[in-house]
């Protein structure tokens, strides 16, 4: 390899990494690229490697770190305040996460399942009634999540169409002035709500956190606002994007529709090779805060590492003929929740929406298809999270 | 050992909850070896310590994302 390859790029295809990262694969698993502000970072292809840098204390995910890498700037901001949860290593982290792992076990999340049929099941009959063509993302794909992370939060959905602008702002704001200002108002707007529910208590996660933790001392207003934000963002837009991706693909895959159609058992395993396949939260980053050596690699203290779920996860020592969408195989041990003590604290729920999402979806509307030739749909620019922009539908 | 002997009983399975992060993973893998608590805490289902034969154990030992399952073999 002569020139690092310079990340993000654009996917050319909106369910496969794009062909220009190519090269990446063949030389993993561990290669440098160049990020927008010209720094070289690591680039972790290989699937045993990510797995145990993953799960490396010596890397850290301290977003104020001076060395942290900023992949757009855009979001050259986050340095500012301390994120939690996401951007914190042990034993901060693990306190924070330890507050809110029982909200998302197993059983919590099969008990939800009943709530997020009811959502799904309504919001199918609007389509229906209205009749094609239909807007999947904001008739569906976006609805789905943000009203079931409502309910879980306690945020009232009426506020929808304000802290989803807002969050699209941090995510895909422009510049990193509007990303600070959209992340102001949300922390406005859930100190507001956090007051008002500290006098009139409601049934929600941020009112058991409120009774729990900030009346006894255990966690800071300041904290409890900036969990609530992480917490409502990470809820809504990725399972968004997953839903919308997931059917564009799917309507994409005849074959394969066809065969989950004919075998609802087929549905959890085909989940997971879906999460596989389409990563689309393609981006994990990392610094490291000693030398670490990995797959003939010397990583240095202050290196930036980068994991492109969609590389890793498309590893063919790991997945055999990997560009395939492919039911009959195990997606088993994917990262596209991550790994280690990071590993997505909503990865059941998400699971448990995606499977009622997408059975409900084709059984209620079999002969879905799409509205437009696929090649004018758009979808998003290559980013840390991936998905369709727009998803015209007709049946 | 000869192998008939080790099969069932030789297998000791234990999770570290200060380690666990309740991803969830172990329960969904091999939900008749391992179960979470009401905290949402992985645990190994009492009386199938020596993991029942269930070929799936190791599977989900190794999907735990922060290795807190060990499998000690005697």
């Amino acid at each position: 390899m002569t020139e690092a390859i310079s990340y993000f790029q654009d996917r050319t295809c909106p369910y496969h990494p794009p062909s220009a990262y190519q090269p990446l694969r063949e030389a993993g698993p561990l290669t440098q690229v160049t990020f927008y502000d010209g720094r070289k970072v690591w680039a972790v292809t290989g699937h045993a490697e990510a797995r145990a840098l993953l799960s490396d204390p010596r890397l850290s995910a301290d977003r104020q770190n001076p060395a942290f890498p900023i992949p757009f700037e855009r979001f050259a901001a986050i340095r500012r305040v301390r994120t939690p949860l996401i951007g914190v290593d042990d034993p901060e982290h693990n306190t924070q996460r330890r507050m809110l792992i029982p909200s998302f076990s197993v059983k919590r999340t099969a008990a939800l399942r009943p709530e997020i049929q009811l959502i799904v099941d309504e919001l199918i009959d609007r389509m229906l009634e209205q009749g094609p063509p239909a807007e999947l993302v904001s008739a569906f794909a976006l609805p789905v999540p943000s009203m079931v992370i409502c309910a879980l939060l306690g945020v009232p959905y009426a506020d929808h169409e304000f802290f989803e602008e807002e969050s699209r702002r941090i995510l895909r704001g422009r510049s990193a002035e509007e990303a600070e200002d959209a992340r102001a108002k949300l922390e406005e707007y859930f100190a507001g709500l956090i007051a008002d529910k500290e006098k009139r208590p409601g049934d929600g996660l941020l009112d058991e956190l409120i009774e729990d933790r900030l009346r006894a001392g255990a966690l800071e207003h300041d904290e409890l606002v900036r969990l609530a934000m992480i917490l409502l963002v990470a809820g809504h837009e990725t399972t968004a994007n997953m839903i919308s991706l997931g059917v564009f693909t799917l309507l994409e895959h005849p074959e394969q529709l066809a065969q989950l159609k004919s075998e609802e058992s087929l549905m959890p395993t085909a989940v997971e090779e879906l999460l596989r396949f389409l990563s689309i939260a393609d981006g994990l980053l990392r610094v490291a805060k000693e030398d670490i050596e990995v797959g003939g690699q010397l990583i240095r203290a202050d290196d930036g590492v980068l994991f492109p779920a969609s590389l890793i996860n498309r590893d063919e020592n790991t997945y055999p003929a990997p560009d395939r969408l492919d039911f009959g195989r195990s997606a088993r041990h994917h990262v596209a929740f991550g790994f280690g003590i990071h590993q997505c604290l909503g990865q059941n729920l998400a699971r448990a929406e995606l499977e009622i999402a997408l059975r409900s979806l084709f059984t209620r509307i079999p002969d879905l298809r799409l509205a437009v030739p696929a090649a004018e749909i758009p979808f998003k620019p290559g980013d840390t999270l991936q998905g369709m922009i727009e998803l015209p539908l007709a049946w | 050992m000869a192998a008939d002997e080790r099969k069932g009983s030789g297998m000791r399975i234990t999770i570290d909850q200060d380690v666990c992060i309740g991803a969830g993973q172990c329960a969904l893998t091999a939900p008749a070896v391992f179960d979470q608590d009401d905290d949402g805490f992985g645990l190994v289902r009492p009386g199938r310590e020596d993991g029942a034969g269930d070929p799936l154990v190791r599977e989900a030992a190794r999907a735990c994302p922060v290795q807190a399952i060990t499998i000690t073999d005697d």
